[in-house]
């Protein structure tokens, strides 16, 4: 009798699973800097990546992780936006699809920063009132962070995005 | 909002089972450090002169140039390029298209497509063909060498690449590149490695038919390669020797000398051996520690976290700008336990590049993007005073097999 239990609640968990997981995949693709928590699942797909959940005091990382190795942490608040990405690996992610709606800003704002009079190779630093980004790492190995600093939740620092 | 509130539950759950993966560390020992090696100045078959002389447009700080000749393949059609960024933090050869004058043969798909190459570096990319060439440097030869030749045009760069998707500028002119070219001597043998083998997953290489290239994996032989590895002989590494510079000067003079421990010339010497099996060593600076650092004759400075409120510049941006010049000390340690201290200095980057006609800086630093990027990123400054070898992956010298850093 206890297996058959046992048997109905793991068949009814495997529903809900389903129930849960299968919406999910018809989602469209939204953002993911400044998007809905959904989002991630099609940051997910377009990286082919495995996924993990973990929940902290006001807000829930998930991390995706490529097979190219990179590793993608969305950073969502307790009202389902996605905050803050970060991402470290030997190869940069598809910035175009982690930084959703943010992009073109990013993209404007690094294009001005490498047009400066003197050469340099260093580390990519946007820090505008809408957005923070922040790129670092070499050949194989690169890491880097993007936030919404207005949507910190409270309690937050800048530090616990990585 | 049920269905929040059933994902948060799911969420939770999850994050439960996810708890018990995380965690981990490592123990490290520490040998005694040895004094810096001294400089001598080279010369013989394996030496090719390198100077810090603001390279070809006369605005890069802190980088060194080489010449490098480029033949067809088994010809003696050769043309010799000035001005080429050597950058000991990267892997392959890559010439910029309008500095070429011979026709080097096109490297093809097995499908017969020409092959071009996106590759990122931080806040650029480089995009254009592959094409194959004999490389010579200094009296040592390697032959069809697969090099990255740099070109807006030649094809398209297509919207669905790493290129594009990582929203930097091409830097495939003389004007945005800075260089005639970037000579990747660095710890990897190719630029991609393993991950492309079977893989379009890094989005470095692309097969370009007429409607437009799109990505596609790359054998280890075919991608763009660290020239050294491919020379005949002294192929297992290279010195950068520059002489120490205090303060801000027009231009240095020194040697990028192939081969370790192979000649006479390239001996390891008093250096230590730093391993990098990871193609990362760790540095412990002001209490923290940084196990991703890595050692960069191509970065512009000495880049590291700002943990102790060094003031940072604000109109050139990324660098360090102390009042006065700061005398600071790190430690640096190999996977095989070798540990040594390092002293460095930073100095205000605004004064050094007060005068624009000095282009070599020894006290030039700036931060990391973030305080907790887990590297120090030891760029062309830690070269100056140092004989510095960098001994290429699976390749054995006297000092054990690369990847390495010695010093």
């Amino acid at each position: 009798m206890s297996n058959r239990r046992a048997d109905f609640t793991t068949s009814s968990l495997w529903a809900i699973c389903a129930a849960l997981v299968i919406p999910c995949l018809a989602l469209p693709a939204h953002a993911a800097l400044g998007g809905d928590a959904a989002s991630i699942q099609a940051d997910q797909i377009h990286m082919q990546g495995s996924r993990r959940t973990i929940a902290a005091n006001s807000y829930t990382v998930h991390e995706i992780q490529a097979d190219t190795g990179t590793v993608v942490r969305e950073y969502v608040s307790a009202d389902g936006k996605v905050f803050a990405v970060a991402w470290h690996g030997p190869w940069l992610p598809d910035m175009r699809q982690i930084l959703g709606g943010y992009f073109e800003q990013y993209r404007a704002a690094v294009q001005s920063q490498s047009s400066s009079g003197r050469m340099a190779r260093r580390p990519v630093m946007i820090d505008q009132p809408g957005l923070v980004v922040q790129i670092g790492g070499h050949m194989r190995a690169f890491a880097g962070r993007a936030y919404i600093p207005d949507r910190l939740p409270s309690g937050v620092h800048v530090e616990d995005i990585q | 909002m049920r269905n929040l509130r059933i994902l948060s539950v799911l969420m939770a759950l999850v994050a439960c089972m996810c708890l018990a993966g995380c965690g981990g560390g490592s123990s490290k020992s520490s040998n005694g450090g040895s004094p810096p090696n001294p400089i001598a100045s080279s010369s013989g078959s394996n030496v090719a002169p390198i100077a810090v002389n603001g390279g070809p447009v006369g605005n890069y700080d802190d980088a060194a140039f080489a010449s490098v000749t480029v033949c067809v393949p088994g010809t003696s059609t050769c043309q010799t390029i000035d001005g080429v960024l050597v950058d000991t933090g990267s892997s392959g050869l890559r010439i910029l298209s309008s500095a070429l004058t011979v026709a080097l043969p096109q490297q093809k798909a097995s499908d017969g497509n020409p092959v071009a190459e996106c590759l990122t570096f931080l806040g650029s990319f480089t995009w254009g063909p592959v094409q194959t060439a004999d490389v010579q440097i200094g009296g040592e030869k390697a032959s069809a060498v697969p090099i990255q030749v740099l070109s807006d045009t030649d094809f398209p760069l297509p919207d669905k690449s790493s290129c594009k998707s990582s929203g930097f500028n091409s830097a495939d002119t003389l004007q945005t590149l800075g260089a005639n070219g970037i000579l990747g001597v660095g710890l990897f043998a190719q630029d991609c490695g393993g991950g492309c083998v079977n893989s379009t997953g890094p989005g470095l290489y692309y097969k370009c038919p007429s409607s437009g290239c799109v990505p596609t994996d790359e054998a280890l032989a075919e991608q763009v390669a660290n020239p050294v590895a491919l020379f005949a002989s002294d192929n297992n590494g290279v010195i950068v020797e520059l002489p120490a510079v205090s303060g801000a000067e027009a231009s240095v003079s020194g040697s990028l000398v192939f081969g370790i421990g192979t000649q006479s010339n390239n001996g390891l010497g008093g250096a230590t051996v730093y391993t990098a099996p990871g193609f990362v060593f760790t540095t412990t600076y002001s209490g923290h520690t940084y196990p991703g650092s890595f050692v960069d004759s191509g970065s512009n400075g000495l880049f590291f976290a700002n943990t102790t409120g060094i003031v940072e510049c604000s109109t050139d941006m990324g660098f360090y700008c102390p009042s006065t010049t700061l005398n600071l000390s790190a430690t640096n340690q190999g996977a095989n336990g070798a540990s040594g201290p390092v002293n460095f200095s930073i100095a205000n980057a605004q004064t050094l590049f007060s005068n624009a006609n000095d282009h070599a800086f020894g006290d030039l630093g700036g931060p990391t993007p973030t305080s907790n990027a887990d590297y120090f990123d030891w760029g062309l400054p830690f070269f100056f005073g140092h004989n510095v070898f960098t001994a290429i992956e699976g390749k054995s010298t006297p000092g054990g097999a690369g990847p390495y850093w010695a010093y």
